[in-house]
């Protein structure tokens, strides 16, 4: 298990240096940078100016040395300035992580705790209306696309109660944050328990065929103790790993939802560092997404030994 | 006797209902006025951009020289009122323009307001200082400022090259504060000190931007908001949904579109919204030093192909003005009159007569129904810009050119221009202030670096410098409309229309002044208030 666990984590740093010498060069290989962008929102381009602003930027500099002084910062936990703001990296992008964490994890813990009882439920009951109603739900799910849903939400909203739940940083009272958190998360989340939903329904199906289910049943269990005890618990595998997949996809869905809800986290932050070319700020956030993917994997490959014994991790 | 109690009673009513018009009317102290925004400004730092989406969060902060009188909606020559300055006067042969300054008024560190201030503001603005922004895109303006002088703490002078009466109105916009001499440019972009009615609280980028009220303000009893909040919201549609959920007490200045202007006050019909113009127009950048409109029957066949009025009623449902490259009256104070108008090709009422003579051009050129020209028509990738040029590449279809659209995203969009890797483009061009100097010699003079075409003609140049220095209002006018005929007979850049858009507020909020001849200078807040 140790020896593994060390190849483990050998390999997230081969890969985390790979992720940031693709996004350091990606981002140089996009067309336009800071410099551009600022005379193109000045309206004129004064070509010494241009020269001077690069020089001052850094962004005059061959790229590898660019790289390596990037490097060297982040290493020493200087994460340089943003170009825009003139702030340091670190100072811009800390204050957008909890915002953006509270939003993934919400919305995570809704996709789960709606997808896996109601997968549950359309396994259990296949072929029934139950089943059928669960089925298209999980369509929809699938179909829409989360910015629209979040327009219908905010509209919804202000149609039927007058009200829009816009984000506020420090909410008054439970209704406010349930409104500045839980209703994007839901909107998020939606498209996450639908297929959470399907996993564990053709999961459980699979499961539910076995032998050893119907051995329990002629010993006498329950339907809860068949279908939660023995069924879920070998048909949840593939369904962790389809919620690990779905916190690295997750920040595609926040980005839109944090655009429509207007939220100040990282994912709307980081679209418009991108559109701005605000390299400290771009380089450093997906390091810091990669980071966090490449341990949502590694959690996910832990959790498999955690729920099915046969997994071991051995030498 | 009954009708005597009953006109008693009418009286009073009426004389209670006129005490309480007049209670209601008097401005009232306190709140916070919450806006949105349409995007997240690059810095704090009015002097080193080009965009009102400076000007509307942080002109607050600060003071002019002079001013246009904000509550007057047209920003005239009449209009210009004191601020820093308390007087001023043309001496010299008009070649000297002298301000006797403000005295007693304080920046926001608490340091005092001198002389020495204007000074360093346009030294910088010159590029005559040490000290240097990191972009300066009106240095241009200044050209015929030979030097700024001080006499003692409280007098300023300008001394010009030669004379230039619309000097002052540039001092006048929303683009010409005062900075102060002890703060850095490099400080100025994210903590900027003023000496205006609003102090800078915090600007969080795609956040919010926070003002709040300067209590040691010069002028007594303003302003009357305790402060302002602008909250960052790209997303026009949430944004206005909030607007409409009373999330917000005033959209963000001219951002409202015609058609989502139906939309507000269909879901929020106590709003009050005005459409006004904002001297912004379409137009074309033609790349006239390359093949195929470097032939002039092209350039003249493209114009004479336009159909202004259909762009108008397709965009803004009939709510935009056809006119040259000064805004169109009654709105515009420079534009050429309708009769005038009409002369130029392209402008005549005659659409199909119009594109008769464009398809003539175009068969002299070696084009027709069997040999269409293809070119492409570059433009920015916002919609601002994107649905107008579908409308071009559609009207040009029916003489023989056939267009594809070429969107450009905005980081692209300059250094293409500059490096001339275009054929047409769609462009929108904002005027700060609605004066023929800052229009001609920004857009067209040889060299200017906002001269997108290189349009180059010494003989209109020198026309240029003729109306800049005439005293005379109306001699100038006569000057200006020649001046813009030629411009667009020319096909320089062709205007295509000049656009309206909406501003909206809350009922309750009062002292709020559209202004109708620019979207760059109304924005000192001071004489808003809140009725509630």
């Amino acid at each position: 298990m140790f020896a593994y666990l060390v190849r483990r984590l050998l390999l997230m740093l081969v890969t985390l240096f790979g992720i940031s010498v693709v996004i350091f060069f990606l981002l140089r290989i996009v067309p336009g940078n800071i410099v551009d962008i600022l005379f193109a929102a000045a309206g004129y381009v004064d070509p010494a100016d241009k020269v001077d602003l690069e020089k001052q930027l850094g962004i005059d500099q061959p790229l590898v040395v660019q790289y390596l002084h990037w490097i060297g910062g982040l290493l020493h936990g200087d994460l340089g300035y943003s170009y825009v703001s003139e702030k340091p990296a670190l100072q811009e992008i800390l204050p957008r992580i909890p915002i953006t964490a509270r939003l993934a994890g919400l919305a995570l813990l809704f996709s789960a705790s709606i997808g896996i009882p109601l997968g549950v439920i359309s396994a259990v009951k296949q072929g029934s209306r139950i089943d059928y109603a669960l089925r298209v739900v999980s369509l929809s799910g699938l179909s829409l696309p989360s910015f629209w849903l979040g327009l219908l939400v905010l509209t919804a909203s202000v149609a039927m109660f007058g009200q829009m739940p816009i984000f506020n940083a420090n909410p008054r009272s439970f209704g406010e944050a349930f409104a500045t958190y839980c209703i994007p998360a839901m909107v998020v989340g939606f498209r996450s328990s639908a297929l959470t939903m399907r996993i564990t329904r053709s999961s459980m199906l699979e499961v539910l065929r076995q032998d050893y289910i119907r051995t329990a049943r002629a010993k006498g269990a329950s339907d809860a103790a068949v279908n939660y005890h023995h069924a879920l618990k070998n048909a949840i595998l593939p369904v962790i790993t389809v919620i690990g997949i779905e916190a690295a996809f997750l920040i595609g869905g926040l980005i839109v939802t944090e655009t429509v809800f207007n939220i100040p986290g990282v994912a709307r932050f980081l679209v418009e560092a991108i559109r701005w070319r605000d390299y400290p700020i771009v380089q450093n956030l997906v390091m810091f997404i990669a980071v966090v993917v490449v341990f949502a994997n590694f959690t996910v490959d832990m959790l498999y030994a955690v729920f099915d014994p046969r997994i071991r991790y051995t030498d | 006797m009954w009708s005597v109690r009953a006109l008693a009673a009418t009286a009073a009513l009426s004389l209670l209902a006129f005490s309480t018009t007049t209670f209601a009317s008097e401005p009232k102290q306190g709140g916070i006025l919450r806006m949105y925004h349409r995007d997240s400004p690059g810095n704090a730092s009015i002097h080193e951009g080009a965009t009102y989406s400076l000007n509307v969060p942080f002109m607050p902060v600060f003071n002019n020289l002079v001013i246009y009188k904000q509550d007057e909606a047209q920003n005239t020559m009449d209009n210009i009122v004191p601020e820093l300055a308390e007087s001023w006067a043309w001496v010299n042969d008009n070649k000297t323009l002298t301000f006797k300054l403000r005295q007693g008024v304080k920046w926001h560190d608490g340091k005092p307001f001198t002389s020495a201030d204007v000074k360093c503001t346009f030294d910088m603005l010159m590029g005559k200082s040490q000290q240097k922004f990191r972009q300066n895109p009106r240095k241009a303006w200044y050209e015929q400022v030979n030097d700024v002088a001080t006499n003692g703490d409280f007098e300023v002078s300008f001394n010009l090259k030669r004379p230039q009466p619309s000097l002052l109105a540039l001092l006048a916009s929303g683009y010409t504060p005062v900075y102060p001499c002890h703060v850095s440019p490099g400080d100025m972009r994210t903590h900027p000190i003023g000496t205006g009615p609003f102090k800078f609280v915090e600007f969080r980028a795609n956040e919010s931007i926070k003002l709040t009220r300067n209590t040691d303000y010069w002028r007594k009893g303003r302003p009357y908001l305790d402060g302002i909040e602008f909250t960052i919201i790209p997303n026009r549609s949430t944004a206005i949904l909030a607007f409409v959920a009373g999330n917000f007490d005033m959209t963000f200045p001219t951002e409202v579109s015609i058609p989502l202007l139906k939309d507000v006050k269909s879901q929020a019909p106590n709003a009050i919204c005005e459409v006004e113009p904002n001297n912004v127009s379409t137009n074309i950048i033609v790349n006239s030093s390359a093949p195929p409109f470097d032939n002039i029957d092209i350039r003249k066949a493209m114009a004479l192909a336009l159909d202004r009025k259909a762009f108008i009623s397709i965009m803004f449902e009939g709510q935009g003005d056809v006119g040259g490259t000064m805004l169109p009256p009654p709105n515009g104070l420079w534009g050429m009159p309708k009769e005038m108008l009409q002369t130029i090709p392209g402008y005549g009422p005659d659409v199909n007569a119009n594109r008769e003579e464009a398809k003539k051009l175009m068969q002299k050129a070696g084009y027709g129904p069997e040999k269409h020209l293809a070119v492409k028509v570059s433009t920015r990738n916002i919609p601002v810009y994107r649905d107008p040029a579908v409308i071009l590449i559609d009207q040009l279809k029916s003489i023989y050119i056939d267009g594809e659209l070429d969107v450009v995203e905005t980081a692209n969009w300059f250094p293409k221009i500059a490096r001339k890797d275009y054929m047409l483009g769609l462009n929108l061009t904002g005027n700060a202030v609605d004066d023929p100097d800052q229009s001609f010699y920004e857009n067209y003079s040889c060299g200017s670096e906002r001269n997108y075409t290189n349009y180059c003609n010494k003989e209109i140049e020198k026309l240029f410098d003729v109306q800049s220095q005439e005293t005379d209002i109306a001699k100038r006018k006569k000057l200006v409309w020649d001046i813009d005929k030629k411009l667009q007979e020319d096909v320089a850049r062709p205007i295509i229309f000049h656009a309206r858009t909406g501003t909206c507020w809350q009922p309750y909020v009062k002292g709020v002044t559209v202004m109708t001849n620019s979207s760059y200078n109304g924005y000192r807040y001071e004489d808003v208030w809140m009725d509630k």
